[in-house]
C-alpha cells in the first residue's frame, strides 16, 4: 500500500520533471513579444535549468575554468543533495532516465522471464562509467570541456533540438500542409486553429534545418533502443552524470536493508529494478548503483526488503557503499584522460588559421577560453531564430565536434538579437548586449541628430565574427554586366560595410553600361552574414563570410587596424 | 482418409486459390491503373491573378494629400477625411488587405518599417467604414515573426482589430504576374483574395533607386528568390505594381530614413519629417516624394516612366489635385 504510494510519488515526480524539461526547451526559442523600452529581447524563463544545475558540468567547467559561470552556482545545492540522497536524481529527476526508464518497461523479447532478471543483475562493465567520469573530469582540468558531450542533460538537450524536435515539425507541418490542400472549407479553418495551438506551445514557425541532424538524431535512437536488450543502458554504463552521484552516494544515506529471514527467494525484486545494483539477498546491495526508483520495495511480496535512513554504514557484506573500480582500469583511465587533451590539440582546431568555416556566434569567448566551457549542448542552436547556428563537424578539428558554428547560408546573425548568449549556460558564448553587439550604447532611445555625421563618441567597435569578401568571378555586377547589390541592400550596419562604385561594363553585345560593383569595408563589417545568405546566386555565393577579424581572437586577424587618433592627442 | 479430412483440405485448397486469385486481380489492376497515371512530373498549373482595386475617382476631391502634423495618427485621420473619407474606398463586407513595410527586424524608430501608429489608424478606418475583414501582411526579408514583432506593427495592427498573417510556406500560390519582366511568381495568398488593397509603404533611402517608396513596397507581395528583381528592378516594379493595381497608398513619411537604407539601424540616418502621403495615383506620390525628400527628378527614376507609360500613373505631380495642409 504504502509502497505503491511511494512509487506513485517517484513517478508523478519522473513526469513533472520530464515535462518541465521539455516545456523549457520549448521556450527555448525566440519569444513572442519584443516591444519594450530595452532594445535587448529576453528570454522569459530560464530555459537552462537544468544544465545550470548538473553538478557535472558546474564542476568539469570549474576544472577547465577555475571559476563558476553566472547561475553554475546552482549545482552546489544539487551536489549537496547528491550526499544526502545519493543518485535519487537519476531516478525521480533526470528527463533522458525518465525516457530510459520508459522505453525500457516495454516488453522485449531479449528480456523475458530468467533472462530479465539475468539483465537486471549488477555486471561489471557498469564501472565504465565511472572511468568515463574519470576522463571526463581530467580532460577538463586540461582545458576541454569535450568529454561534457557525454552529459545527459546535455545529449538530451543536443538530440532533441537538432534531430528529434526538427523531425516532429517536420511531421506536423507535412500533415498540416495536406490538411490545407484539402478541398473542404472547414478543413481549412480547423488547420488554421491547429496551426495557431501548435505554434503557441511548440510548433515552429520556420521548420529547422541543422547540419548534423541525422547522425545526433540515430545515435540518441540507438541509444533508446539499447534499451530493449538491457534496462537503462546508458545510466547503468555510460552515463558521466550518474557515475559522479554514485561516488557522492557513498555517503548518502539512504539504506537498503535486506531481511533475509522474510525472503522466499521469489527474485521479483529483480523485475524492474532501474540501477542494476542487486538488492537480492545473498548478493551486495550497490549503492552507487541503485537510482532509488523503489521499483523492488513494491515488488517484494513478503517484506524482505525496506529502506531506511541512516548515518551509519551497512556491513560489508550486505552493502557496498563505494563503486566498485578496478585498478588498472583506474589507471588506463587515468593514462588515457591525460593524453587526449594533448593528442586532440595537435590537431589543427585550436589554431586560429584553422578552418575558415568556424565561424562561432556572436559573444563566444577565444577559441582556447570556448573550447574549456563548450559543452554541445546546443541550446544556441535551438535557440537562434535565423536557424544560423549548427553543429560542427571537422570545421574546428575532432575537439571541436558538435560545437556551434554558424552557417550564413542557411541563416546569418541578427544584430539586434542577442539570444544565443543569454542560453548558454557555461559562458562560451558570454552573456553580450545589444548595445555591446552593434557597438552602439543607446541604439534605439537617442535622440537622432541629422547634423552630425561625425564619429559618435558613444560608439565602440562592434562584435566582429569574421569578415565578408567577395567572389568577384561569381558576382553580377562584377563578371555579368548585370545590376545586383542585394549584399548591400541587406548589409544592416550604418553606415553600410559594403559600398558601390559605378564602373563601367560591357555586356556580351558590346553595349557599354554601368553597374554599382560592390566592395567591403572591413572596418564596418560585423561578419553576421546577411550578405551571404541574400546573394541571389545560388549554390556557392558571390559573398562569403569566413572567420577571418574576428573580435574575439588577438591572433585571426589580418588588418592593421590604427589606433583613435584621439587615443594619442589625451595621453 | 476420413471424410472430413478430405472435406477440410478441400475448404483449405478453395482459400488458397481465393487469396492467390485476389492478390494477383489486385496487383494486375493496381499495377495497370498505376501505370496509366504515369506522366512526367509538371510544375503546378500558375493562377493568373491581378485585378484593379481602385475605386471610381471624383473630381471633387484631391488626389494627392500631403499631411504634416505631430500626430501619425491624426494625419492618417485628417488626410483620409480629405480625400473623402475610407467610406468612400471601402465597401461594407470588404476584405481589405493593408500591406506595410515589414521587410526588416528593426524598431520603429529607426524608421526602416512602417510606423505602427499609422497602420492601427488605417485599419480602424477600414473597420470604421465596415469592411468585412482587414488583414494586415507581409513577406519580410528578416525572420518574419520578428520583424512584426519588433517593427510594433503585429501588436499596434492586433490591438486595432486586424487579422496579422504571417507569411507561412504554405500561404504561397504559384502566379502567372502577367509582366514584361515577371513572369511566375510565389505570391503571398491573402493579397489574391483582397477586394480592396491599402499600401502603407514607408519612404527610405535605396542604393539601388535612390529611392524606396510605394512602387518598391510591393515587393512584399512575393515569395521565392526575389532578391533576382534587382537585376531589372525598374522593369520589375512596374510589373509588380501593375499586379497590384492598390486602392489607395498611404506613404509614411514621419521618420524618413534618409541614408543607410533600406535597413538603416543608426538613428543619426532618421530625420524627423512628420509627414503623410495619401494618393490614389501609385506613380505620382512616389514621384512626390523623391522630388521632396531626396531631391531626385522623375528622369532619374525610370520605374516612374515606365509605370506612366503602363498607365499605372501620372509622373508630373504638379498635374494632380493636390491639397496641402497642416494637423
Amino acid at each position: 500500500m504504502q509502497h505503491r504510494t511511494l512509487r506513485r510519488i517517484r513517478l508523478t515526480s519522473q513526469i513533472a520533471f520530464f515535462l518541465l524539461f521539455v516545456f523549457l526547451l520549448v521556450q527555448t526559442e525566440f519569444p513572442g513579444s519584443v516591444r519594450s523600452a530595452s532594445p535587448d529581447i529576453r528570454v522569459p524563463y530560464p530555459v537552462a535549468l537544468f544544465l545550470e544545475t548538473d553538478p557535472l558540468v558546474a564542476l568539469a567547467t570549474a576544472l577547465s575554468t577555475h571559476t563558476l559561470y553566472r547561475h553554475l552556482i546552482w549545482a552546489v545545492p544539487f551536489l549537496l543533495l547528491a550526499l544526502i540522497v545519493g543518485r535519487g536524481f537519476c531516478g525521480w529527476i533526470c528527463p533522458l532516465g525518465s525516457l530510459h526508464h520508459f522505453i525500457g518497461s516495454w516488453k522485449s523479447e531479449q528480456k523475458r522471464g530468467a533472462t530479465l532478471l539475468e539483465s537486471n543483475r549488477y555486471k561489471r562493465w557498469q564501472a565504465t562509467k565511472y572511468y568515463l567520469l574519470v576522463g571526463v573530469l581530467l580532460m577538463a582540468l586540461f582545458g576541454s570541456a569535450f568529454g561534457l558531450v557525454l552529459d545527459p542533460l546535455s545529449l538530451l538537450i543536443r538530440s532533441m533540438s537538432v534531430s528529434v524536435l526538427p523531425v516532429l515539425n517536420y511531421g506536423l507541418r507535412a500533415a498540416l500542409d495536406a490538411a490545407y490542400e484539402l478541398p473542404l472549407g472547414p478543413a481549412k479553418i480547423a488547420v488554421q486553429g491547429t496551426s495557431v495551438v501548435l505554434g503557441a506551445t511548440m510548433m515552429s514557425f520556420k521548420q529547422p534545418h541543422f547540419h548534423q541532424a541525422v547522425l545526433i538524431g540515430g545515435l540518441f535512437l540507438f541509444l533508446l533502443v539499447l534499451n530493449l536488450s538491457v534496462t537503462r543502458f546508458w545510466c547503468r554504463a555510460i552515463c558521466p552524470l550518474g557515475a559522479l552521484l554514485g561516488v557522492c552516494s557513498t555517503w548518502s544515506l539512504v539504506q537498503l536493508r535486506k531481511h533475509e529471514e522474510k525472503c522466499d527467494d521469489c527474485r521479483r525484486c529483480l523485475l524492474h529494478c532501474q540501477g542494476g545494483d542487486d538488492p537480492i539477498p545473498g548478493a551486495t546491495w550497490r549503492k552507487a548503483e541503485c537510482h532509488l526508483c523503489l521499483n523492488c520495495l513494491g515488488d517484494c511480496p513478503t517484506g524482505g526488503i525496506s529502506f531506511h535512513w541512516s548515518m551509519t554504514p551497512s556491513p560489508a557484506k550486505q552493502t557496498r557503499e563505494t563503486p566498485e573500480l578496478k585498478r588498472r582500469a583506474l589507471i588506463t583511465s587515468l593514462a588515457a584522460g591525460t593524453v587526449m587533451v594533448p593528442l586532440l590539440r595537435t590537431g589543427p582546431g585550436l589554431k586560429a588559421a584553422g578552418s575558415p568555416l568556424l565561424i562561432r556566434p556572436p559573444g563566444a569567448v577565444d577559441e582556447g577560453h570556448f573550447l574549456d566551457r563548450c559543452i554541445r549542448c546546443g541550446d544556441c542552436m535551438k535557440v537562434c531564430p535565423n536557424n544560423a547556428l549548427h553543429p560542427a563537424l571537422l570545421e574546428g578539428g575532432i575537439e571541436g565536434i558538435w560545437t556551434p558554428v554558424l552557417v550564413p547560408r542557411i541563416g546569418y546573425c541578427e544584430p539586434n538579437c542577442t539570444l544565443c548568449s543569454q542560453v548558454c549556460p557555461t559562458g562560451a558564448i558570454w552573456e553580450i548586449t545589444v548595445a555591446e553587439k552593434t557597438g552602439r550604447r543607446d541604439s534605439n532611445v537617442a535622440a537622432p541628430n541629422p547634423e552630425s555625421r561625425t564619429p559618435n563618441p558613444e560608439q565602440r567597435d562592434p562584435i566582429r565574427i569574421g569578415t565578408a569578401f567577395y567572389d568577384r568571378g561569381r558576382c553580377l555586377p562584377w563578371s555579368m554586366a548585370t545590376e545586383c547589390i542585394v549584399c548591400e541592400e541587406w548589409c544592416p550596419t550604418s553606415p553600410k560595410a559594403i559600398y558601390l562604385v559605378p564602373a563601367e561594363v560591357t555586356d556580351a553585345q558590346g553595349q557599354t553600361k554601368t553597374v554599382k560593383q560592390p566592395y567591403v569595408e572591413p572596418k564596418r563589417c560585423t561578419g553576421c552574414g546577411a550578405c551571404e545568405f541574400a546573394c541571389p546566386v545560388k549554390g556557392l555565393p558571390a559573398i562569403y563570410v569566413t572567420a577571418a577579424g574576428e573580435s574575439r581572437s588577438k591572433a585571426n586577424q589580418f588588418l592593421l587596424r590604427e589606433n583613435q587618433p584621439s587615443a594619442r592627442t589625451s595621453s | 482418409m476420413s471424410q472430413s479430412a478430405d472435406l477440410d483440405a478441400r475448404r483449405r485448397f478453395l482459400i488458397r486459390v481465393l487469396q492467390l486469385g485476389g492478390a494477383s486481380a489486385a496487383a494486375v489492376v493496381s499495377g495497370a491503373l498505376l501505370a496509366g497515371r504515369s506522366a512526367r512530373p509538371e510544375e503546378i498549373t500558375p493562377v493568373v491573378g491581378g485585378r484593379d482595386h481602385g475605386v471610381a475617382a471624383n473630381p471633387a476631391l484631391p488626389e494627392l494629400v500631403v499631411a504634416q502634423g505631430e500626430s501619425p495618427q491624426a494625419l492618417v485621420q485628417r488626410a483620409l477625411a480629405e480625400m473623402g473619407g475610407m467610406g468612400r474606398f471601402v465597401a461594407r463586407g470588404d476584405t481589405v488587405v493593408v500591406k506595410p513595410n515589414i521587410a526588416w527586424d528593426r524598431s520603429p524608430e529607426q524608421a526602416a518599417t512602417t510606423n505602427p501608429d499609422v497602420v492601427a489608424e488605417v485599419v480602424r478606418q477600414c473597420l470604421a467604414a465596415g469592411a468585412g475583414s482587414v488583414i494586415v501582411t507581409d513577406v519580410s526579408c528578416n525572420d518574419a515573426q520578428t520583424c512584426f514583432e519588433r517593427s510594433g506593427i503585429a501588436a499596434a495592427a492586433k490591438a486595432a482589430g486586424a487579422e496579422v498573417v504571417l507569411p507561412e510556406p504554405r500561404f504561397f500560390t504559384q502566379v502567372d504576374l502577367k509582366g514584361d519582366t515577371l513572369g511566375v511568381w510565389p505570391v503571398l495568398e491573402p493579397f489574391l483574395d483582397a477586394h480592396k488593397l491599402i499600401n502603407v509603404p514607408i519612404a527610405k533611402h535605396h542604393s539601388l533607386t535612390g529611392v524606396t517608396l510605394g512602387m518598391k513596397n510591393w515587393y512584399g507581395l512575393i515569395g521565392g528568390n526575389r532578391s533576382r528583381l534587382h537585376q531589372r528592378i525598374h522593369e520589375s516594379l512596374v510589373d509588380l505594381t501593375a499586379f497590384a493595381r492598390p486602392t489607395l497608398t498611404i506613404l509614411d513619411g514621419y521618420r524618413v530614413l534618409m541614408r543607410s537604407g533600406p535597413t538603416g539601424g543608426d538613428l543619426e540616418d532618421v530625420e524627423l519629417k512628420k509627414t503623410l502621403l495619401v494618393s490614389t495615383d501609385p506613380v505620382a506620390i512616389d514621384a512626390y516624394a523623391a522630388k521632396a525628400w531626396w531631391n531626385i527628378d522623375v528622369p532619374r527614376l525610370r520605374f516612374l516612366r515606365l509605370a506612366e507609360a503602363r498607365g499605372l500613373g501620372r509622373s508630373d505631380f504638379a498635374a494632380l489635385r493636390t491639397k496641402v495642409l497642416t494637423v
